[in-house]
């Protein structure tokens, strides 16, 4: 079952090319300063308290750092500072040129304050604050004395916008320092002026995948694009810490190119190369333009299926501006920002996001010990990829196997996993060696007497885990944590041979690892806090997204995703081709079709799970048969490992066939349908509500702590469709009553499988009950 | 004598204006020093006396140790040295090859010391980009500068500390018994660099050596692309980090904020105390050299002292457009050989010489190559003084490897600084600075000229030559080099 999520991690064309806001981005929500700040807004006249402006010679130093918080966010009250600090620049006749920077290690300004758009109840309110923001910025485009914007860390969305609205931009070429668009991921779009100025700076191609995408551009990139037009080094230790006096260097550095700017012997403009020129030429025929609009609208449709907005809105927005000028533009553009603020999907994704953020935390404190040495016993797929995402984090790791050959394969996937990023340049070759000298790959337990914890990924086999655990518990010193990468057997069960049940804990990763987010944690009554402060501290570390949920048969994301399997082959042994059950699921949003994902993940696997979670829930699990899987077992169809499941899998062959020989099974097993629920949409709803009241009940029964890491887990870890929010948000954006009635109709069907839960009923009869208030 | 007037004022820096940036650091320095008075006092003295036992009595009250010599352990010293002169690459030099150069260093250091071949134990040289004909040059040049076929000789190579890791070498051969006389030197020419045909290239050769028939060979053959002609160069830049010297030295320097205008009064500096005392005859370690088919180089080609006006004009090299290191305030590229012969005082003095210094307490240091890659005389200086038991005043010449104005300017920051000592070096309080009027006052590598290979035996020359002509008792010799490595060494002058 665990590798049943391979193949997951090319989610949806959202979250997977989003290494930015998703895993990096700080859009953070300071709602408490907000609220303090309108507070003491109007005596705080003089006291600025995100800006500190000086002037050197000519040159304005404005220096953003707003109070009590990791990074800068585009608040109202930075937005007024900043307004009031560029009008004494602009009246004053001693300054001549400005330079505009933040004094936060790490941040230049990460995005605008997501509150700020919250806090709207009308589109009407959100296109205000868009035209608000979009006219300071035409001053700033405008402005006769030159405005150097030094960027140094994050400088994402309406940062990215201001800094484009300079005149000159100087960028730091940290690994920190990354610029982005970020805002289709949260199902809006820029709305300061970038889906105008980006365009004109660097061109209609890198503007769109730039906002279309979200993807976040570093320093040198950005140099080469025309983002930026001068990159600074990150400097070492000096007599000062390096971050501060880097800081100070770009300030240093700026301020030459403020001056030098103010006396005209800089020009901003910079020369295009020979490809830019021609693509420029190219588009200034309508007809090329009308061809390049028609083609990445069709790309878009094609990823989105029709189920995310914003970027197709984009598309629009940028259009109107090239071809009615920048005044129909601007207007478009905060329009319709206002517009998508309001959608569903827009409410999903930011909810998405804030759910995401929360788990990116320790709700469990710092552990006692920190872990210094890993060991991980196992170097199969899922060990070896736990053992990667820790040593390239600086994590001492053992990797442990009980063959030459079995261990060989799991240094070669992490070795290979490393020089993958040397190929994609974000490493270089001595990072990868100095990365890969943190493995130490043997056949024994030497080493594991030093272990602060061990994470073992042994086959799914209870006995085996049994033995793993007992051997490992006779080397590991006292305070060592010892935890069990499985996708569904019961961590109590495997705890009963331990000696300290309470250092015994849960950790389910999911395959790919180093791809996917998601890190289920299982807790059982026995495991003790500082356990899981300190799992939760390796997942943090191990660049994961984390959901800490209660043991029981299949925890909470194997559980959820069970039923929804059962109802796959039912569907399919009704008499839905894999094909056309694969495109319902995916045009309701899911990343991978429902067919194709039986065979990704394994139908060994699927029906081990199926069976053993079918033994504990009952009726409740139940569906379409077992012996659909044993027979494809029986046959060798294990899916793609095999080369052969509902689709026959080559090598090199891109477009997969159907198995014919399915056919025949499938006849053998024949269910017969049902008409009244075997519409398109019903067998879609079929398979969600299944799924989404099985989540729901987990909740219920306290599997799950809270509904926030329901949807992320599912979201990263199953791929439930992300523009939904997962389960939680669904039940609450498209109502409690709507999926009760839809259960309920199934349930005349299909009985029990369909009842729905408590938390779910109740729900349904108040209309003010929210997951999310 | 010196052009320029400034150059005066390091000579005797609190007479001068006060206009220049280094100001700060020499009125730190003169505040330092314990008792200034005696300074200036034994400056004046210096021309009018040549009494060296007032001289060494003076130096010796304010001594922590009277001398670093150790019980039970061999005394060894440094019997004499010389150099080639050091030219510009692709100069008079451009046609030989490293051992050439090498043989003359070491021919000249038989004819300098006369000492008898077949006395040589053991003979190492130091050289960083390696003439793959001659990949031992420390014994094709030996074979052909006549020492003794008997001699057995090997090569080290440690970046631009490689000969300093020669004489170490030769050190713990003598100390440990193993040896008695060992002649160690440097050499490096580049002028000629081995550039190679591709990986892909190469691969395609061999392969081509090895097939065994026509159709193989063809086969081999059609695989060939016009890309595999591409040659490589030898690595400018870091392995580790890709970040070329220079590079990583304009970084440096903007840490410790020293601007463009301090690094180029440090270059001028080293210029005119170099020219200065090469036309005073100071520079005794350079020897003629009749280079085949051209005329006898008989000094340094690099000394050049221009005018901060001049300089300021320069582009930076490396950071483009805004950086601060420039061509002028960095050392140039180098052809140069040195050697000197090192023995245990007891075999000197059996054999008649009379030695020029003691080699004392040696470190080397590393540290991270990339962002403190230059900053190994910070880390060494401190630890090799407290492995001597001595302390800053002690020391009484400076001799400074100058890669770059910036390297050095950062390295006497560093040196200066509570801060960085705190949180990077692990001590208490700050290094200390070495009195900018006791510093590399012959010029440096920025000036000399800096053949990788070779300079760390110019600075012990230089260090030792020093100490007889202006009287002082301890030399502390300082070297950073790549990989983030440093090495510091005491010369101790040898009685009169």
């Amino acid at each position: 079952m665990r590798k049943m999520q391979k193949g997951l991690f090319y989610l949806i064309w959202v979250t997977d090319r989003n290494p930015i806001i998703f895993q990096k981005a700080s859009l953070v929500l300071p709602l408490l300063r907000y609220i303090c700040r309108s507070f003491t807004r109007s005596s705080a006249l003089l006291t600025r308290t995100h800006i500190n402006y000086g002037v050197r010679g000519d040159v304005a130093v404005i220096r953003i750092n707003s109070p009590n918080s990791k990074v800068n966010t585009l608040s109202q009250e930075l937005h007024s500072e900043f307004m009031e600090v560029m009008n004494e620049v602009w009246s004053s006749s001693q300054i001549r040129s400005a330079v505009l920077i933040s004094t936060k290690p790490g941040c230049f300004i990460a995005g605008a304050d997501l509150n700020m758009l919250n806090s709207c109840t009308t589109s009407q309110e959100v296109t205000q604050i868009s035209q608000e923001a979009q006219k300071m910025f035409e001053k700033l485009e405008k402005s006769t004395k030159p405005v150097v914007a030094a960027i140094n860390g994050s400088c994402l969305g309406g940062g990215l916008e201001l800094a484009i609205s300079c005149q000159y931009r100087i960028a730091t070429k940290d690994k920190k320092t990354v610029l982005g668009s970020p805002e289709v991921l949260l199902g809006i779009l820029p709305g300061a002026g970038a889906t105008q100025r980006l365009p004109k700076m660097v061109g209609r191609p890198a503007a769109f995948d730039m906002m279309l995408t979200g993807r976040g551009i570093r320093a040198d990139r950005a140099k080469k694009m025309g983002l930026v037009d001068q990159l600074v080094e990150p400097l070492g230790p000096g007599v000062k810490p390096p971050e501060e006096r880097t800081i100070e260097y770009l300030e240093e550095v700026a301020i030459t190119f403020a001056k030098g700017l103010a006396d005209k012997k800089i020009t901003p403009k910079r020369d295009k190369g020979l490809v830019e020129k021609l693509t420029s030429y190219a588009l200034s025929i309508p007809f090329v333009r009308q061809q390049i609009y028609k083609k990445v609208e069709e790309k878009v449709r094609k990823q989105t299926k029709g189920l995310y907005p914003a970027p197709l809105k984009i598309i629009d927005v940028v259009k109107t501006g090239i071809e009615q000028g920048s005044t129909a533009g601007y207007l478009s553009e905060s329009q319709t920002f206002g517009e998508l603020a309001m959608t569903k999907e827009s409410k999903a994704l930011m909810g998405l996001y804030r759910g995401q953020t929360q788990c990116k935390k320790n709700k469990f404190g710092a552990p006692q010990k920190e872990v210094k040495q890993l060991a991980v016993v196992g170097a199969g797929l899922m060990g070896a990829g736990i053992a990667q995402v820790s040593v390239d984090k600086g994590l001492q790791t053992i990797l442990k196997d009980t063959t030459l050959p079995a261990l060989g394969r799991g240094q070669q996937q992490v070795f290979k996993g490393l020089n993958d990023k040397v190929k994609k340049k974000t490493l270089t070759s001595f990072e990868r060696d100095a990365m890969f000298s943190n493995l130490i790959g043997q056949l024994d337990y030497r080493g594991f007497e030093k272990a602060d914890m061990v994470i073992e990924a042994v086959f799914e086999d209870l006995n085996l885990k049994h033995r793993v655990l007992k051997e490992a518990e006779a080397v590991i010193p006292d305070h060592c944590v010892f935890a069990s990468n499985t996708s569904a057997l019961p961590i109590g069960e495997i705890a009963t041979v331990s000696k300290r049940p309470e250092k015994v804990i849960g950790m389910h990763y999911f395959s790919p690892v180093d791809k996917m987010q998601l890190l289920e944690i299982i807790t059982t009554e026995k495991t003790s806090k500082d356990t899981t402060a300190s799992a939760v501290d390796v997942g943090l570390r191990q660049g994961k997204v984390i959901i800490v949920v209660k043991d029981g048969p299949g925890f909470y994301t194997t559980r959820c995703l069970t039923p929804m399997m059962s109802e796959v082959i039912r569907i399919l042994q009704e008499g839905v081709g894999p094909k056309n059950l694969d495109s319902l699921t995916t045009s309701f949003g899911f990343p991978v079709g429902a067919a194709t994902l039986v065979d990704e993940g394994g139908v060994d696997v699927a029906k081990h799970v199926a069976e053993n979670l079918g033994k504990m829930f009952g009726e409740r699990f139940a569906g379409g048969s077992l012996e659909v899987l044993m027979q494809m077992i029986s046959k060798g169809f294990l899916g793609r490992k095999s080369g052969k499941g509902f689709y026959i899998y080559q090598e090199g062959v891109k477009n997969k066939n159907l198995n014919s020989d399915m056919d025949s099974i499938l006849a053998s097993l024949k269910m017969p349908s049902q008409p009244d629920v075997s519409s398109d949409e019903d067998i879609q709803y079929r398979l969600v509500t299944r799924f989404v009241n099985e989540a729901i009940l987990c909740l219920q029964e306290g599997v799950l702590a809270t509904p926030a890491e329901g949807d992320i887990g599912a979201v990263f870890g199953l791929g439930f469709p992300p523009c939904l929010g997962g389960p939680f948000h669904f039940v609450d954006l498209y109502g409690a009553q709507k999926i009760v009635d839809r259960l309920r109709k199934y349930e005349t069907a299909y009985e029990k499988q369909f009842t729905p839960c408590q938390l779910l009923v109740d729900h349904a009869n108040n209309p003010n009950k929210k997951f999310y208030q | 004598m010196a052009p320029h007037s400034s150059t005066l004022a390091w000579k005797i820096p609190w007479t001068e204006e006060p206009d220049f940036r280094m100001i700060s650091l020499l009125t730190y320095t003169l505040k330092n020093l314990p008792n200034t008075s005696k300074w200036a006092l034994r400056f004046c003295m210096r021309p009018l006396s040549s009494s060296s036992q007032l001289q060494a009595a003076a130096a010796s009250q304010t001594k922590s140790k009277k001398t670093l010599a150790k019980p039970n352990i061999r005394n060894i010293v440094v019997v004499d040295g010389v150099r080639t002169p050091f030219l510009l690459s692709g100069t008079s030099y451009k046609d030989l090859m490293p051992h050439d150069l090498a043989r003359a260093a070491l021919s000249g250091l038989l004819h300098r010391t006369s000492v008898p071949k077949d006395v040589v134990d053991y003979i190492i040289f130091g050289t960083v980009i390696q003439e793959v004909k001659t990949s031992n040059v420390a014994r094709e040049a030996a074979l052909g500068a006549g020492f003794s076929d008997k001699t057995p000789a090997h090569t080290v190579t440690m970046a631009c500390i490689s000969s300093n890791q020669a004489m170490t070498t030769a050190v713990g051969l003598i100390a440990s018994g193993q040896c008695d006389v060992v002649v160690a030197g440097g050499v490096e020419l580049m002028s000629d660099i081995p550039i190679r045909h591709s990986r892909k290239m190469r691969k395609m050769m061999l392969d081509l050596n090895k097939a065994k028939t026509l159709a193989q060979r063809l086969s081999i053959i059609s695989k060939f692309r016009l890309n595999f002609l591409s040659p490589e160069l030898p690595a400018v830049s870091e392995f580790s980090t890709s970040e070329t010297m220079g590079h990583s030295a304009d970084r440096l320097a903007a840490a410790f904020a020293i601007s463009r205008e301090e690094q180029d009064e440090y270059a001028l500096r080293s210029h005119s105390l170099a020219k200065k005392a090469q036309d005073e005859g100071l520079l005794s370690d350079v020897v003629p050299f009749k280079v085949p088919g051209r005329d006898t180089v008989t000094q340094d080609n690099g000394i050049r002292p221009s005018s901060l006006d001049q300089m300021a004009k320069l582009k930076p090299a490396f950071i483009k457009p805004y950086g601060t290191v420039t061509a002028a305030n960095s050392s140039f590229l180098t052809d140069g050989a040195s050697a000197v012969l090192i023995m245990a005082e007891e075999k000197a003095l059996a054999m008649g010489y009379k030695p020029k210094a003691y080699l004392r307490d040696f470190m080397y240091v590393s540290q991270d190559p990339k962002d403190q890659l230059l900053l190994g005389p910070t880390y060494a200086t401190p630890k090799v003084l407290e492995k001597a038991g001595l302390t800053m005043n002690d020391i009484d010449v400076f001799e400074f490897h100058e890669a770059f104005s910036g390297q050095i300017l950062a390295n006497l920051k560093a040196m200066d600084s509570d801060w960085f000592a705190q949180n990077y070096m692990g001590r208490k309080a700050k290094v200390g600075l070495p009195p900018l009027e006791k510093f590399n006052n012959w010029g440096g590598s920025l000036s000399l000229g800096h053949p990788f290979g070779a300079t760390g035996c110019r600075l012990v020359m230089a260090a030792a030559n020093r100490l007889r002509k202006e009287g002082g008792q301890y030399g502390l010799v300082a070297a950073c080099a790549a990989g983030g490595q440093g090495h510091a060494m005491i010369v101790e002058a040898y009685p009169k």
